[in-house]
């Protein structure tokens, strides 16, 4: 009876570090992804010394950070200011929990699973809020007040995006999502929607040409100004977990996650799996692609951006798409 | 057997958190303590199979309210000696209101005989539709009702915060994109040593 219990826990823990372990080398090798991207793009050449093309820089980062020194600011909420970077941490973690990479290939295949996803990428902003807050510093508590306007006010079209994807599916669960896009991949008919969602996520993500947060020029970091060592590495591990669990998020939702973008044979012979990765690897090419080539917004265009433009125009597409399918009744059964 | 200890987890820490909520010093405290509250009472959600609740809950309380909560709470300048002198004057009150509450809800859950009649039962259908059903067809009055209470609580409060100031330039954006190039770029000819006369 105990070992049967066992058994189960130990086969969870085996599948959760089966998706967590890649995650983490993902998230590694995005960061070398994104300095010798952004350096070709600038006609540098980017970290190229450490290890074959750079393969080892991030590790040796990751040394360096470990081998500093955390330093505790003398002014600060010492408790809050360390739960700060765990939770960004954490919460860039546990929405994987509900991200599918194949049929049935899924952790926890939960019915509200892109409300579950929802839910924690609208808890993110708490890392952030905490850590500006506990620092006891002006420029980490301007990052941190930026950087909660933003990523509330993005939220609001980003969950109106999400119920557009919604009405089409008849469905929380996002293997459900995936699926319905077996025909016809939601990026085609809900384009416009998806240029949206996708520019909410570099705001969500506090990207480029939205890192107004922390911006270094006014700013100097942000609301990690204060931190050193291993807690920054936290908060910067978490901020490219985050934006691979948003490049996984758009594809569910408009990419067709695993599905091949063809239904037919050189296509279909690539497991799902793997188109699902390369569809988050275009995702994330394109939030670097972005970084490299605009410039950054303004603080109230930003505001209106999300308020004015984003906000009226999902809502009304909302109206549109449901009565599209309301009037050629292509309704799907709900639940069904 | 599971269920019950998670329960006993998430309750405990729930009350545990409440308490907290009303005995920490710092308000930024209370408010971090509100969140795990509404957090755990989520934990609940889901163990009653109410997983639409539960998510609701996280994304409108902890994503949205509890963040304003926080924001207006961090930019506040408190004396914290003040503050206990309030919590003196203010405690019988407070008592008061709590022991009413206490009493209420033990009256309810006396009353309460554990079949509500207008909801379909848990597990027959998808508790998600079960709720899209009876909020927009039984009763969506009631809630047309709540969202247009929501919206004019909106609109009072930015007609209150609303207002014009003069001297203030605004930009308008329409205004920068539909000028043309013939009336903002002019070409100079500068002869050298004697700058342009006219800027504008």
């Amino acid at each position: 009876m105990i070992e049967h219990w066992l058994i189960d826990l130990a086969w969870m823990i085996a599948t959760i570090l089966a998706v967590v372990v890649p995650l983490l080398i993902a998230v590694a090798y995005l960061t070398l992804a994104e300095r010798r991207v952004i350096g070709f793009m600038q006609l540098r050449k980017g970290p190229n010394v450490v290890g074959p093309f750079g393969m080892f820089q991030p590790f040796a980062d990751a040394l360096k950070l470990m081998a500093k020194e955390t330093i505790l600011p003398a002014g600060a909420d010492k408790v809050v200011f360390i739960i700060a970077p765990m939770l960004t941490f954490v919460l860039a973690l546990v929405a994987w929990a509900v991200i599918p990479f194949d049929a049935g290939l899924v952790l926890a295949d939960i019915n509200v699973g892109i409300l579950y996803l929802f839910a924690i990428s609208s808890l993110g902003v708490y890392g952030v809020i905490m850590a500006g807050w506990a620092s006891n510093s002006k420029y980490a508590f301007l990052g941190a007040l930026r950087s909660a306007a933003q990523m509330v006010s993005y939220e609001v079209s980003m969950g109106l995006v999400i119920i557009n994807v919604l009405i089409c599916v008849g469905s929380l669960n996002l293997s459900d999502i995936i699926e319905a896009q077996r025909d016809m991949w939601f990026a085609l008919p809900l384009l416009p929607m998806f240029i949206v969602f996708f520019i909410s996520t570099l705001a969500e993500t506090n990207r480029a040409p939205f890192d107004l947060p922390e911006g270094e020029s006014e700013l100097v970091a942000g609301y990690f100004v204060e931190y050193s060592s291993m807690s920054f590495a936290l908060f910067f591990l978490g901020e490219y977990a985050n934006m691979i669990l948003m490049s996984a998020m758009t594809t569910v939702l408009f990419l067709g996650g695993w599905l091949p973008p063809f239904d037919f044979a050189p296509f279909t012979w690539i497991p799902g799996p793997i188109w699902f990765v390369l569809k988050i690897m275009l995702c994330l090419f394109v939030f670097l692609w972005v970084r490299a080539t605009t410039p950054r917004y303004r603080y109230d265009q930003l505001m209106r951006l999300g308020w004015k433009i984003f906000l009226p125009f999902s809502l009304i597409y909302v109206v549109l798409t449901a009565g599209f399918l309301m009037a050629f009744d292509k309704l799907p059964v709900i639940g069904g | 057997m599971l269920s019950s200890v998670f329960f006993y987890l998430f309750a405990g820490i729930c009350c545990l958190a409440g308490l907290m909520v009303v005995s920490s010093r710092n308000p930024v405290h209370s408010v971090l303590f509100l969140i795990l509250a509404f957090f755990n009472a989520a934990g609940l959600f889901i163990l009653l199979n109410a997983e639409f609740l539960a998510m609701l809950l996280v994304v409108v309380y902890v994503g949205a309210v509890a963040v304003l909560f926080l924001f207006v709470v961090m930019m506040l300048d408190i004396n914290y000696s003040e503050l206990r002198e309030g919590f003196q004057k203010y405690r019988s009150l407070g008592l008061l209101i709590g022991a009413v509450l206490l009493v209420e809800l033990f009256a309810t859950f006396f009353e309460y005989s554990g079949n509500v009649k207008s909801l379909p039962s848990p597990g027959a259908v998808h508790n998600t539709k079960a709720l899209g059903q009876v909020i927009y067809t039984d009763y969506i009055y009631l809630f047309q009702l709540a969202g247009l209470i929501l919206l004019v609580a909106m609109i009072g409060a930015i007609a209150l915060t609303l207002r014009k100031r003069s001297g203030v330039r605004k930009q308008v954006i329409a205004d920068q994109n539909s000028r043309t190039r013939a009336e903002t770029v002019k070409l100079a000819k500068v002869e050298t040593g004697a700058g342009v006369k006219e800027a504008s």
